[in-house]
């Protein structure tokens, strides 16, 4: 660095300045006073929080402005717990501040590097150490203590193996066979054709044998929507348009992007919109993707009427339901 | 000497022979720590730590973390009979049957956020000030690990009561794994333990987040404090603070009591937190079942940016050779977190690369005087921001007369527009920043006052800075472009052609400063007027 | 009020209310029909209404929806939308619009409630369609279920409405409304109509038993009180993470620069 760019002189830590505590012995004595009230403070609020633990009515409610009719027991004891901590530390820090000595201290650092005769030493000593184990020496030691250190760990992620089942052919497969009624959810009641008026929805599930239950798994692949339009508005090809029954088209409640109930029916615009990411499906068109990140249309369930004029799938879906998974066909 | 003095003698006696206490404590009682209220952000986490634990050990004692059915029977009216997990039921039992077990729930939640948000905002301190140059890089990257474990750690503690929204949250996290090439499905099939959402994954994630989580925490936490207490803490800048010394309050008694007693602050203030404000309201939820969603299902703030990127990607899903990449789920949900969590966790030793600089700091830099590290701060920001703001876009369209559609095209396109442009304009404002300080230090400060001159001229009485000021704005050394060697002194081409390029280029963005006023000009300056 | 209201249940309640609503608005007519039997009188009361309403729609709807309610490029026809349909978009403000938006907005009513029963008679008399309920009709007190309700509200209502019937963002700046504070015969209208987006939940979907549930758990979300304390709008994680990033993270902050700050 050049002679003319010499930098500001350093003029060295300000002088220290007294405190009004430190000069005036009543000025101390008042902080004295107001860091005992902080500490009483506190005191009081643990007493709050006794008392509304032990005395408050758990059904007690009281009107708090902004908050609304608020548990006084609830409030009570959170408040008590807050002031009691609250009001220790503003006394501590207040003394702290007040009291104890405000003169800034210096300390200096001391280096982080050790001195070159440490280092030496060190390196000697490692040296040493790694001759006398002689493992520079003993190649077939070191390949062979390498190699079972790294076998060793295999147990650790083998025994990991039955964490949980093969996928197998899980996930193409759901509850939907050909002929299953659709049923209510919740409600378990069959359904027909005429039950469900243009414009309107239903949350079908598939119906369960007798005495069996449903479990979450089944539900996370089976549940369908139903929405009924005019015949004349939908958009469909030929076989798409023969897996509708009336009006009524059947698609996977489960999100094709990430597996969200997508169930936000927009009977305006016969959209179906998922609240978690925002992809929008057009129901005319076989809930083809007009918005948001997924990339695939719902999966459409093919739906008819069985003789009692009850719904019915027509065969099991084409296609896997929910997100995509590696392993996925289409 | 009086008996208290006699038995407290005894007791230090009786330790120190038997650990030789004496000689440490006797050093680091006398420890000096800096005071500036960015310091406390650090403790703002630490405290809220130890909380968490606090009130998660008592929330323990209630909760079963189990996916057994159980019919509900407990006092909440509008969930009676209804048929739930029995971590959901124990969720409600805590919430209403335990006195006080709502509160410490919120409290227990509450924490979590201040955790993560004060971790944050010691992430952005440390940054802008430039605390994580040598010698301090490993302790930035413990940081930056302590932050990934923290959004892990969170999540799954807000999976943790089955709730509707909970359930929703694990259901994107498996759609995440479920989308990594050749493994994904497996590695679902094994986390949940067969298909989703299965009756094993809460009693998992239950261990992880009570016992494994916290006890890497409790590590790395302690390694992060003993390499600041060992390394000491760094300094803002001023007359009399240097490289070489540490300038502030000695640990008994000062820091102590203010230490000790702002933990009591943090404390009371997430109770009060937890009092008065309503959080993780999972009664209203429901029960999850996979058939079920809430219209604005969203997680908690620190997860909201990734949720943000999930949504504004593009519909991209390759289907080849009978395997299927959902680029869609990819790219926001593990590419892009990737690539920002590596490159932050790098970055001190990038920056020393790209300005040559390879010595020790424990002097903080003013932000403005490093143009182009605040401007990459700021920038990194703001793609947060819109991603974060996008995360929210349903409740922002709702609440603010806009269509969720337009939010998603603004983030769309402000996550790729507006961060460049915030490192242009952050860059351009550090610069006038500097000029200003070059200004205030030659020719002091606006009075407002006017002063008539004999011969009628108006002019504007400057105040001279104090020396101290001055010292503070001119101390900090300007760093120089590296020069660009493209041969050696024989005349043979540099083989890191290319990378010393890129390298010089880089330093040279970064050497871009206001020249700062040296003695001399000051002097001259003064000269002049006399 | 509760003595009157337990009339309502009475078969004549609908005809005897409309009467009510009759000699309020045409005093000499009342005085000068004495006293006819009940049911020549609520047929008469019933002609008169249709022509109340005519009146009023042709003043205040036919402008958009056509003369004889026909519809038009605007606004939709009219004919067999029922009274439900009437009741509901009127009674709850939302017609007439006060500007071409995406969407009717729930605001102080224009019409009485006499001017409302008038229109849905008249666009009643004009095709079958729903009829329009009373709140005393609506039993949702008594046989209701809440816990049922907030089942089927989950599954049907709560992913456009908001776990809490708060209400929420639809597609294109289209919105689901709030529930909460709406009249409970409003809510049961709007599931058989499917009023704008929303689609229609009729009886075979949801019975109407569970729609009482159904309305039984808003009216039980709606008087819950402050549970874990300010309800933050019961619209999620962001109300909160906001919180947290001002209020919670300022007071922490504030108080730092306190501590730190030298005392005089």
């Amino acid at each position: 660095m050049s002679k003319e760019l010499e930098p500001l002189a350093d003029p060295g830590l300000p002088e220290h300045v007294h405190r009004k505590a430190d000069i005036d012995p009543i000025a101390a004595k008042r902080a004295e006073r107001q860091v005992a009230v902080l500490f009483s403070l506190s005191a009081a609020g643990t007493l709050l929080f006794i008392y509304s633990f032990f005395f408050i009515k758990e059904d007690l409610f009281i009107f708090i402005p902004v908050m609304g009719d608020t548990n006084a027991q609830q409030l009570g004891i959170g408040l008590g717990i807050a002031f009691g901590l609250l009001f220790i530390g503003f006394g501590a820090v207040h003394w702290a501040k007040t009291l104890m000595p405000d003169q800034e201290v210096i300390a200096y650092r001391h280096t982080l590097r050790s001195e070159d005769s440490d280092r030496g030493e060190f390196i000697k000593a490692a040296k040493l150490g790694a001759e006398e184990a002689g493992l520079g020496r003993r190649p077939l030691i070191k390949r062979s203590l390498f190699a079972a250190l790294g076998l060793a760990g295999i147990p650790a992620v083998v025994m990991l193996r039955d964490l949980g089942p093969l996928p197998g052919n899980s996930l193409n497969e759901t509850s939907w066979k050909t002929g299953t009624k659709l049923v209510t959810d919740p409600g378990d009641r069959p359904i027909k054709a005429s039950d469900l008026e243009v414009g309107g929805v239903a949350q079908v599930m598939p119906e369960l044998a007798p005495g069996k239950k449903r479990t979450l798994e089944d539900i996370a692949k089976d549940a369908v929507l139903l929405v009924r339009l005019r015949p004349i508005d939908f958009q469909l090809d030929a076989e798409r348009l023969s897996w509708t029954h009336e009006g009524i088209i059947a698609f996977s409640k489960i999100c094709s992007h990430m597996g969200c109930a997508v169930a936000l029916y927009e009977q305006t615009t016969k959209h179906l919109l998922c609240p978690c990411h925002q992809s929008t499906f057009d129901v005319t068109r076989a809930a083809k993707v007009i918005f948001g990140p997924s990339a695939r249309p719902l999966p459409q369930l093919a739906i008819t009427v069985d003789a009692d004029g009850y719904l019915i799938a027509k065969q099991p879906f084409t296609e896997a339901v929910g997100p995509s998974f590696w392993e996925r066909k289409s | 000497m009086t008996a208290r003095e006699r038995i407290a003698g005894n007791v230090a006696n009786y330790v120190d022979e038997r650990t030789g206490a004496a000689a440490w404590m006797k050093k680091n009682l006398q420890k000096v720590f800096p005071d500036h209220w960015s310091f406390m952000l650090g403790e703002i986490a630490l405290y809220s730590f130890v909380i968490l634990l606090l009130s998660g050990t008592f929330l323990t004692f209630w909760f079963d973390p189990s996916m057994r059915h159980v019919v509900y029977e407990g006092s909440y009216q509008p969930l009676k009979d209804v048929e739930m997990s029995a971590a959901y039921a124990s969720t409600l039992h805590i919430s209403f049957d335990v006195r006080g077990g709502l509160l410490m729930r919120q409290i227990h939640h509450w924490a979590a956020l201040i955790f993560l948000a004060a971790i944050v905002a010691h992430l952005m301190r440390v940054f802008f000030t430039g605390a994580f140059r040598k010698p301090r890089e490993f302790n930035w990257i413990l940081g930056i690990g302590l932050l990934t474990l923290g959004i892990v750690e969170g999540f799954l503690g807000y999976s943790l009561p089955d709730d509707l929204l909970s359930g929703t949250g694990i259901r994107i996290a498996h759609a995440i794994i479920q989308s990594i090439p050749v493994v994904g499905t497996y590695l679902s099939f094994f986390a949940f333990g067969g298909a989703f959402p299965g009756e094993i994954f809460i009693p998992r994630i239950y261990i992880v987040h009570v016992l494994l989580l916290p006890g890497i925490f409790l590590a790395l936490i302690t390694v992060h404090l003993m390499l600041v207490w060992y390394q000491k803490h760094t300094q803002y800048p001023g007359p009399g603070r240097t490289e070489k010394n540490v300038v502030g309050y000695p640990l008994m008694p000062v820091y102590m009591a203010k230490a000790g007693g702002f933990f009591f602050i943090v404390f009371g203030i997430t109770a009060l937190l937890g009092a008065v404000a309503s959080i993780n309201s999972v009664w209203l939820f429901g029960p999850y079942t996979p058939a079920q969603i809430s219209a604005g299902s969203q997680p908690d703030w620190y997860m909201g940016w990734l949720d943000g990127l999930v949504r504004m990607a593009p519909p991209i899903e390759t289907y080849i050779f009978g395997h299927t990449i959902s680029w869609n789920i990819l790219i926001p949900g593990l590419i892009i977190p990737g690539i920002i969590f590596t490159g932050m966790a790098l970055y001190p030793f990038i920056e020393s690369w790209m300005s040559g600089d390879k010595s020790e700091h424990h002097l903080l830099d003013r932000p403005r005087n490093v143009p182009n590290r605040t401007a990459l701060g700021v920038m990194s920001l703001t793609f947060m921001l819109v991603t974060l703001i996008n995360g929210g876009n349903d409740i922002i369209a709702t609440h603010f007369d806009l269509t969720i559609n337009q939010i998603m095209w603004f983030s769309r396109i402000g996550v790729i527009v507006l961060p460049p442009l915030a490192f242009v304009i952050t860059k351009r404002i550090c610069l006038s920043l500097q000029r200003r300080d070059r200004e205030l230090v030659l020719h002091g400060k606006e009075t407002g006052r006017l002063v008539m001159l004999p011969h009628g001229e108006f002019i504007e009485v400057h105040e001279e800075l104090s020396a101290a000021k001055k010292f503070t704005l001119t101390q900090h050394v300007q760093p120089q472009a590296i020069a660009l060697v493209t041969e050696d002194k024989q005349g043979v081409l540099n083989p890191k052609g290319i990378r010393a390029k890129i390298q010089a280029k880089l330093s040279k963005a970064n050497a871009e400063n206001i020249a700062k006023p040296t003695a001399t000009e000051l002097k001259e300056l003064e000269s002049g007027h006399h | 009020m509760k003595f009157i209201s337990k009339y309502r249940r009475h078969k004549f309640a609908t005809p005897v209310l409309l009467l009510i609503a009759l000699s309020a608005l045409g005093f000499t007519f009342s005085a000068a029909t004495a006293a006819p039997n009940q049911s020549a009188a609520t047929a008469s009361a019933r002609s008169t209404l249709i022509e109340e309403g005519k009146e009023i729609f042709l003043k205040g709807c036919s402008s958009c929806h056509g003369l004889n309610a026909e519809g038009a490029a605007i606004a939709p026809a009219l004919i067999g939308v029922g009274a439900a349909s009437v009741d509901f978009m009127v009674a709850t403000g939302r017609m007439p619009m006060q500007d071409m938006s995406q969407q009717a907005m729930r605001k102080a009513p224009v019409y009485n409630e006499e001017e409302v029963a008038a229109l849905a008679a008249y666009v009643a008399s004009l095709a079958h369609g729903p009829r329009a309920y009373t709140n005393a009709e609506i039993k949702w007190e008594r046989d209701g279920n809440t816990a049922e309700g907030g089942e089927l509200f989950r599954n049907n209502c709560a992913m456009c409405h908001n776990f809490a019937g708060q209400g929420g963002a639809l597609s294109q700046g289209k919105y689901a409304p709030t529930v909460m504070g709406v009249e409970a015969r409003h809510i049961y209208e709007a599931m058989i109509i499917g009023p704008q987006a929303m689609p229609v939940f009729n009886d075979k979907i949801i019975t109407p038993e569970e729609k009482l549930s159904i309305i039984k758990w808003i009216k039980s979300a709606e008087s819950e009180p402050a549970l874990g304390g300010a309800a933050l709008g019961r619209v999620g994680p962001v109300t909160e993470g906001l919180l947290v990033w001002t209020l919670g993270l300022g007071l922490l902050i504030g108080i730092a620069v306190w501590l730190t700050a030298k005392a005089r």
